[in-house]
């Protein structure tokens, strides 16, 4: 086709989400008073008016086929006011104004084999990423992982019986698209690039390559007459940070490419500050279809903490609480030295006190 | 119609099983009985692919360079390195468009964007992406443009997608939060189409997010996550209906209140009087939001409400995970130019990382290179001691501008 018949993009950009809004929101939008949560996987908002909203919210597979998403429409239309959104986990909200549809619009999506759940202190649906099903980079799937997981933790996405809400993430590579979570399951490569050096002269920009890499281990090197990079492998962190710029940097391994489990990342800024996830296990082999090793362990975790956390406590500060030590006793996991952290900044992260728990 | 190749999957056929909705189910279900020959095709040759990848623990896609007509980005293009094997999806290219704030749609408007998919692409998709986007997972290289010129037409625009301005997040807010501080959806729409520019067309050292959150709840994960946080919050008094208080104490108990509100204040600022009745020292709130959280319907926010600004959040790579650090403590978002003036800061923001970021260096990975003083003085931002946690620690610095900077501090103080 000619440049001259090409349309040319109407650049719009982010559109105006009222259009799409409940009546009842818009109305009373910035004008919420309180909320009250009537059972998991509803949520009751009075507004200063007194007119109400209720939220009936369920686990999705987010890698939705557009079969279901005519299905969870329609249930929309039949059970609900039409209206809907995503939440960050890809969870769907339904809004219904009338409290009398509540029970039907989740018999309607339970009968659909959706899960309602996912609200105030319950394990929540973990956020992902594409995985083998379509990102360029992935050491491991992130679809079937979290369908592997959900399906063990079912039960607690449908409860109350955490002591405060869990949000759980994967990664397929630790660049972390997933993001923080209070449990945080994500690929640890444990060996440095295999490089294909017939292709890295063809596919690569040397010189990105050698910048991208966070400790400086890469260079260029002439290999077999032809212009390629070299790693210093006592160097290397194995982070595959080269790979994404220049695929023969080959980083993923079937074997070698693990997962390790982080905890305590928590974005909300209540009781404490923000905070990062911290290691806890790694090793744990990148196992499909179901990834049992790796779901036995977050199962370990979440039963440590529903059990000896108080009300209200995030995994994070639970383990702040009780100390590191009592985690590794509690959970029975080994504490070695990878889980003493040797990045820039480390040393914040070491003892330097004698608050020391006997 | 040639028959179509049906690949065996023994191992995603495992994740059939179980009660969480299943995507293999999903992407079955278009293979056999989808009508469009296309979305039937793919998906059986995307299963395939799938398959290889669980039995040998390796991915086989590898981008390339696609977009639609105009744009530079925005377009995730995927090509297959398993294509002999698996031909139907040789091109699976991902088109990301970005949402309303807040993530709104109407079952019709979803229903419309369906319908357009089914006929250019592969009928799966993902609400949301982590960026933020609808990720339409799926199609050609010409799939690419005519759905675009399909959805384009009638209000949707493409996102970002590499050095760019990104994809912007916001929370559900306060369309039906009461814990909401601001409109989210006024901030977002501001801030991300001040810059479709910066969207379409990547030309900056890399990505650089803009996410909003309401309250410090921080739903959205906006500080450790984006480059531009806004986190709604205000500077009044926190609303206390004591008869509600009362209540909770009746119904939980006053030892669950001690343990659970009175005790958990980060900065002590809350006690429980002898009437049950309970006290707040506004002025050492930190605005942390626990006790609302507790008991949403004695304590809420104040009303003189407005945001703060958190720059240079980011994920690991390169230099390690960094939150967003505040550089604007508290500012109005009430009237045009209270918007204009924050859309001012992000636009002087980004161009002071265009011109000194390096290469693949996020904004906050800059300021740790540099320091936040000189980001400041780069932005022309005033320092203020809400930046820090603590003051410094190392007495090594060359401090000779003292004075002139003591005299700068009691002018601003005067002003204000």
């Amino acid at each position: 086709m000619a440049m001259a018949d090409m349309r040319a993009p109407i650049e719009s950009g982010c559109p105006d989400g009222f259009q799409y809004m409940h009546p009842t929101m818009r109305r009373n939008f910035g004008l919420w008073k309180y909320h009250t949560d009537p059972k998991p996987g509803v949520l009751h908002h009075v507004a200063e008016s007194g007119e109400e909203i209720f939220t009936v919210k369920a686990g999705t597979q987010r890698i939705l086929d557009v079969f279901s998403l005519r299905e969870l429409t329609a249930i929309g239309d039949e059970f609900a006011d039409g209206f809907i959104r995503f939440t960050i986990r890809s969870n769907i909200e339904y809004y219904v104004t009338d409290e009398s549809k509540i029970d039907p619009l989740i018999k309607a999506l339970q009968d659909k084999g959706y899960v309602v759940g996912g609200t105030k202190n319950s394990v929540t649906s973990l956020s992902h990423t594409q995985g083998w099903l379509h990102c360029d980079i992935p050491g491991t799937d992130a679809s079937g992982v979290v369908k592997s997981m959900m399906d063990e933790l079912i039960g607690e996405f449908t409860s109350w019986n955490m002591p405060n809400r869990v949000h759980m993430t994967t990664s397929c590579c630790q660049i972390n698209c997933g993001g923080q979570g209070d449990i945080a399951i994500n690929v640890q490569h444990t060996k440095p690039p295999k490089i294909d050096h017939s292709q890295v002269s063809n596919v690569c920009e040397r010189p990105s390559v050698v910048a991208r890499c966070p400790v400086a281990a890469i260079r260029p090197a002439m290999v077999d007459g032809k212009a390629s990079l070299e790693v210093d492998e006592k160097k290397c962190i194995c982070c595959g940070a080269c790979f994404p710029p220049c695929p023969p940097m080959m980083i993923n391994d079937a074997e070698h490419s693990k997962l390790a489990v982080w905890v305590g990342g928590n974005h909300s800024n209540a009781r404490g500050k923000p905070t990062f996830q911290k290691l806890v296990a790694s090793g744990i082999p990148n196992n499909p279809p179901r990834w049992p090793e790796a779901t036995a362990i977050v199962k370990l975790i979440l039963k440590c903490y529903k059990e000896d956390a108080r009300d209200w406590e995030r995994v994070g500060e639970w383990v702040e609480r009780i100390g590191w030590p009592r985690f590794f006793e509690l959970t029975g996991l080994p504490f070695t030295k990878y889980h003493i952290d040797n990045w820039r900044g480390a040393r914040a992260s070491l003892n330097a006190s004698t608050h020391i728990r006997f | 119609m040639a028959a179509k190749k049906i690949y065996e999957t023994p191992m995603l056929d495992e994740l059939e099983k179980g009660p969480w909705p299943s995507f293999i189910t999903g992407i079955k279900a278009l293979r056999d009985n989808h009508e469009n020959e296309f979305i039937a095709n793919v998906t059986s040759s995307l299963l395939g692919q799938l398959e290889h990848s669980y039995e040998t623990r390796k991915g086989y896609w590898k981008g390339g360079t696609v977009s639609v007509f105009g744009y530079g980005g925005g377009v995730i293009p995927r090509f297959s390195e398993v294509a002999k094997a698996f031909p139907e999806s040789k091109e699976f290219h991902t088109i990301r468009v970005q949402p309303t704030p807040g993530n709104y749609y109407t079952t019709e408007m979803l229903n419309k964007l369906g319908d357009s998919w089914e006929r250019h692409g592969s009928g799966l998709q993902t609400f949301h992406g982590q960026t933020g986007n609808i990720m339409f997972i799926g199609t050609t290289t010409p799939g690419t443009q005519s759905f675009f010129d399909d959805i384009n037409d009638y209000g949707w625009d493409m996102g970002g997608a590499g050095p760019c301005v990104r994809t912007a997040m916001s929370c559900v807010g306060a369309a039906r939060c009461e814990m909401s501080n601001t409109n989210e959806h006024a901030a977002q729409r501001w801030l991300v189409n001040n810059f479709t520019d910066d969207v379409h067309r990547p030309a900056l050292p890399y990505k650089f997010k803009f996410k909003i959150s309401g309250c410090p709840n921080d739903c959205q994960n906006a500080i450790e996550r984006a480059d531009f946080a806004v986190i709604g919050t205000w500077r009044d008094d926190m609303r206390v209906d004591q008869a509600e208080f009362k209540n909770y104490i009746e119904k939980k108990g006053r030892q669950y209140i001690i343990d659970n509100v009175i005790t958990r204040c980060p900065t002590q600022a809350l006690a429980l009087n002898d009437d049950d009745t309970i006290a707040v020292d506004n002025r050492n709130c930190v605005r942390c939001m626990h006790c609302i959280n507790v008991m949403p319907k004695a304590l809420r926010t104040g009303t003189d409400k407005g945001v703060t600004i958190l720059i240079g959040g980011k994920r690991t790579l390169k230099i390690g995970d960094l939150m967003g650090t505040v550089v604007v403590p508290f500012r109005k978002l009430d009237t045009r130019e209270d918007y204009e003036e924050m859309v001012e800061l992000a636009e002087e923001i980004i161009d002071f990382w265009a011109e000194n970021g390096l290469e693949h260096e996020r904004c906050g990975e800059m300021i740790e290179r540099i320091g936040l003083v000189n980001f400041l003085e780069g932005i022309d931002v005033d320092v203020d001691p809400n930046m820090v946690s603590t003051t410094r620690q190392s007495s090594y610095v060359r401090m000779d501008g003292w004075d002139d900077e003591a005299i700068k501090w009691f002018e601003r103080k005067a002003e204000a």
